[in-house]
């Protein structure tokens, strides 16, 4: 039900019609290094646009101007056509995956709760409508059975639902995922990637960074790729071939479709160690 | 050397007055110490701690080489020491490294002081180990008002300073100033170790900031529980220590770390035997593993 919740919110405020994310000629520079720009993009609400891209593409940094952190050097960036601000509601943020010690004094239900009033100065004190509400956001990602247990003694995977459920905890219009999957097995990413999917078609816009494709092919609307010679935006059919890799790589870059699986290899011999494309190592690993 | 030095419970009645001072102090650090503890462990700052307490101890022997307040050179030291830490090292390495270098300068400056000091020994060792009858009407009057600022601090900051220590990009991202707050907390920390200093000594304030969280969350990951029993165990170690301490001749430190130690492994072989039956019971739901 808080997901039909949603989908009016996604519509009561802005227009019909307004991108949940958009940029338009964007570019953002550290110094003189230009880490992209004219950038135009659109995240409608039920989309999920995945962002890829080699290590210091600027997929951080896109996070980082979406969530209001950093300033575009030129351009424009609206979350539901307004200037985004540092906690604003209408963005939920999953962080990259990384794993929880063991000793942290929360309880999963207590890390959905700092999505609803974490950021509020005070003390939380106990409280039935929260309890409520937090129960209601466990059910929705299927935490609900291990509300009670501590973070740090949940498996990688129920870490990551939980933080689903604290990112979606004020129905935001935007769900921004930074690597949710880093570092899971292929069966927690399938049910990570499945909470996230749940949201998507609830009316959610989704932009999801990952470095590898595959887990989400299947729910992938758009993908924009971030690469040292430039940026493309399409779907996953026209962004992903070996001539327009090859192009954002300015080297040869063999795409191939195999099983349903997209894998990407340098068939160049100097692709650069920091920038080798996305999917590689993955590539051999996993098939 | 006989047991009497170390546990004497002749002329109880007659001591304990003497101490009053020093218990209401050590309530106070108790409550204190148990729920910055707390939050040192969220953040993984133990090293800082004991850092923070070498440069408390260096002000504490300035202080009484020059004659000055003894607690305020302490609250000094601590905060040039808790601000610089707080500012030089905002990544963890970085921090460790600002530690390792500021903590043999200050014990050194420290033993440079109590050197030259031409005072009673007595006061010197105390700095370092504690002492039990060291706490007269001022310096508990001090530590009271520094205790109720640190609590009106940490009640306005606790809900977004835990949310920041466990999960700095998402607290971030919910807009929570943590950059502002993790100097906030600096601060708040240095006084706490201050006054855990005027007790327990430099060397040994590690066991009522570090040793009664660590004991809490060994047994309990409730955000309610977790800081009552931390408080619980800090104040039992710092009271009970002084009380233990009394009759015998040896410093009041070996009895508080003595009795936060022995919280500490009963909560631990606790913790073992809960974790191994499965911490808490995960509810059976058919819901698990099918997402949406």
């Amino acid at each position: 039900m808080s997901t039909a919740d949603s989908a009016d919110h996604a519509d009561s405020a802005a227009p019909a019609g307004t991108p949940a994310l958009s940029l338009r000629g964007a570019a953002l520079s550290y110094g003189t290094h230009e880490v992209w720009s004219d950038l135009d993009l659109d995240v409608h609400p039920g989309e999920l646009v995945a962002v890829l891209g080699p290590n210091g593409s600027g997929k951080t940094s896109l996070v980082r101007a979406v969530l209001g952190q950093q300033p575009l050097t030129r351009g424009r960036l609206e979350v539901r056509g307004r200037r985004p601000r540092a906690g604003s509601p209408e963005i939920g943020y999953v962080p990259q995956q990384r794993l929880i010690d063991p000793m942290t004094p929360l309880r999963a239900r207590d890390l959905v709760r700092q999505g609803l009033d974490g950021h509020r100065w005070g003390v939380p004190l106990p409280s039935r409508r929260m309890r409520t509400r937090v129960d209601e956001l466990l059910a929705a990602v299927g935490a609900s059975a291990y509300g009670d247990v501590p973070v740090g003694l949940l498996s990688g995977g129920e870490q990551q639902r939980v933080r689903i459920a604290q990112a979606v905890a004020t129905d935001p219009a935007l769900l921004l995922c930074d690597e949710p999957l880093l570092s899971l097995d292929l069966a927690h990413q399938r049910e990570v990637v499945g909470v996230i999917d749940a949201r998507r078609r609830a009316g959610t816009a989704v932009l999801f960074v990952t470095h590898e494709i595959n887990p989400v092919l299947d729910v992938v609307d758009k993908v924009l790729y971030l690469a040292p010679a430039g940026h493309r935006v399409g779907t996953p059919e026209e962004v992903l071939t070996t001539e327009s890799l090859s192009q954002l790589y300015g080297t040869r870059v063999e795409v191939l479709h195999h099983g349903g699986r997209v894998l990407i290899a340098a068939t160049g011999a100097h692709l650069d160690h920091d920038c080798h494309p996305a999917g590689l190592l993955e590539a051999e690993g996993a098939a | 050397m006989s047991w009497d030095a170390i546990i004497n419970f002749d002329d109880y009645s007659r001591l304990l007055p003497l101490v009053t001072n020093s218990l209401w102090a050590a309530a106070a650090l108790g409550l204190v110490g148990g729920l910055v503890g707390v939050l040192v462990a969220a953040r993984d700052m133990a090293f800082a701690v004991h850092g923070i307490s070498e440069l408390s101890f260096a002000g504490a022997a300035a202080a009484l080489l020059v004659g000055m307040d003894v607690v305020l050179g302490s609250v000094v030291g601590s905060l040039i020491a808790a601000v610089l830490i707080g500012v030089l090292g905002v990544r963890a390495r970085d921090r460790n490294s600002i530690i390792g270098v500021l903590m043999p300068f200050g014990l050194g400056l420290g033993v440079l002081f109590l050197a030259l000091y031409p005072g009673r020994s007595a006061n010197k060792f105390g700095l370092l180990t504690g002492q039990v009858v060291a706490v007269d009407n001022p310096r508990l009057t001090t530590m009271l008002v520094t205790s109720a600022v640190v609590l009106a601090v940490l009640a306005v900051v606790w809900r977004p300073l835990l949310f920041a220590s466990v999960d700095p990009d998402g607290a971030a991202a919910r807009g929570v100033p943590v950059r502002g707050l993790s100097l906030v907390f600096m601060v708040v920390l240095g006084l706490s170790v201050a006054m855990a200093v005027q007790v327990v000594g430099a060397l040994l304030v590690l066991s009522l900031l570090i040793t009664p969280a660590a004991a809490a969350t060994r047994v309990s990951a409730s955000p309610l529980w977790v800081p009552v029993l931390s408080v619980t165990f800090a104040m039992a170690s710092a009271v009970g220590g002084i009380l233990l301490a009394l009759g015998g001749t040896v410093p009041i430190s070996p009895y508080v770390t003595t009795i936060s130690f022995a919280i500490y492994v009963v909560c631990r072989v606790l913790g073992a035997r809960r974790g191994r039956r499965g911490w808490t019971r995960r509810r059976p739901t058919g819901l698990v593993g099918a997402p949406g």
